[in-house]
């Protein structure tokens, strides 16, 4: 079995996530809170997704995993920025 | 080899296990992931108008639901290595914990709908309907998105009632802690959808 090789994060790690993803948080309600334009929609967007990505990587194992499930998620990620970008392709230009 | 053998007659394996609740979220990603799309398509077609339906929206009261989903993914996860580290009762303490905090999102949600509602402020009110089809996607979109997630998040809680007895009776323990890192997996994805729902609804304007 390869019960002894099973990485354990550490409670602090775990607090260090949390503060990092609160720190991103309010960063992102600061930056709303100035009109910037279209720039709003983007920063916010981005930001959101390094917190899901950090939420991905450490809160839900991906980093510390068998590598299986960080290749399933990233197809199945992968898959759906496709259809974004083929739907949005059709409003573009239609 | 034989000894092994009979030791593992129970077919517990807890990487397929995993791999089982990774497929299910990527069927819960899709589901949001649709609902994302339609909602930046119609968000695409109806600018000015989502844009002065989004500051209807309390920006307070958001933000304190997201922290409150943030601390309760770390307690979860806290949870999990205090049952691999066979600490039982921190672990107990933190599902418990996380219970908690998810019914005080949920309270939060109901007075900030609660509001929306008293405001007439609701699918097919008279005065939603009123307004731009613009303002009446968006609140559509806005009660069912956010509907959807409180209804994963009460589901998260049956779900993590079930782990805590689990661990409680010994059956989730330090050797076989599957159902909680999968009980926890599906807590994560609820923070990940908010984190998305967060800005896109009250912050974007």
């Amino acid at each position: 079995m390869s019960e002894h090789k099973n990485h354990i994060s550490s409670y602090k790690s775990h607090i260090v996530v949390l503060l990092s993803l609160i720190v991103l948080t309010i960063l992102t309600v600061t930056i709303t809170s100035v009109h910037l334009g279209p720039f709003n929609t983007a920063a916010a967007m981005l930001i959101a997704s390094i917190k899901a990505a950090i939420v991905l990587l450490y809160f839900m194992h991906l980093k510390f995993d068998e590598k299986i499930y960080r290749f399933m998620v990233t197809l199945v990620l992968a898959i759906y920025v496709v259809v974004i970008i083929i739907t949005f392709f059709d409003y573009l230009y239609r | 080899m034989e000894q092994n053998h009979v030791a593992h007659t129970d077919h517990f394996d807890p990487v397929a296990s995993k791999i089982g609740m990774w497929l299910f979220i990527f069927t819960e990603i899709l589901l949001f992931g649709g609902l994302f799309i339609v909602y930046s398509v119609y968000r695409f077609n109806h600018q000015v108008e989502f844009h002065l339906a989004a500051e209807e929206l309390d920006v307070t009261l958001g933000l304190i639901n997201t922290i409150i989903l943030l601390v309760s993914s770390m307690t979860v996860a806290i949870s999990i290595t205090a049952l691999q580290l066979g600490n039982k009762k921190l672990s107990l303490i933190m599902v418990a914990v996380t219970i908690i905090l998810a019914l005080v999102f949920l309270v939060n949600k109901y007075f900030e709908w609660g509001a929306k509602i008293h405001h007439d402020i609701y699918p097919g009110s008279e005065f939603l309907m009123s307004l731009s089809k613009g303002d009446m996607l968006f609140f559509g979109l806005y009660f069912f998105m956010t509907g959807l997630h409180a209804i994963h998040i009460i589901v998260g809680v049956a779900l993590l009632g079930v782990v805590f007895v689990k661990i409680k009776n010994g059956s989730v323990n330090q050797n076989r802690y599957s159902l909680l890192e999968n009980g926890g997996l599906y807590w994560h994805l609820v923070d990940l959808i908010w984190i998305f729902l967060f800005p896109l609804f009250y912050l974007i304007h």
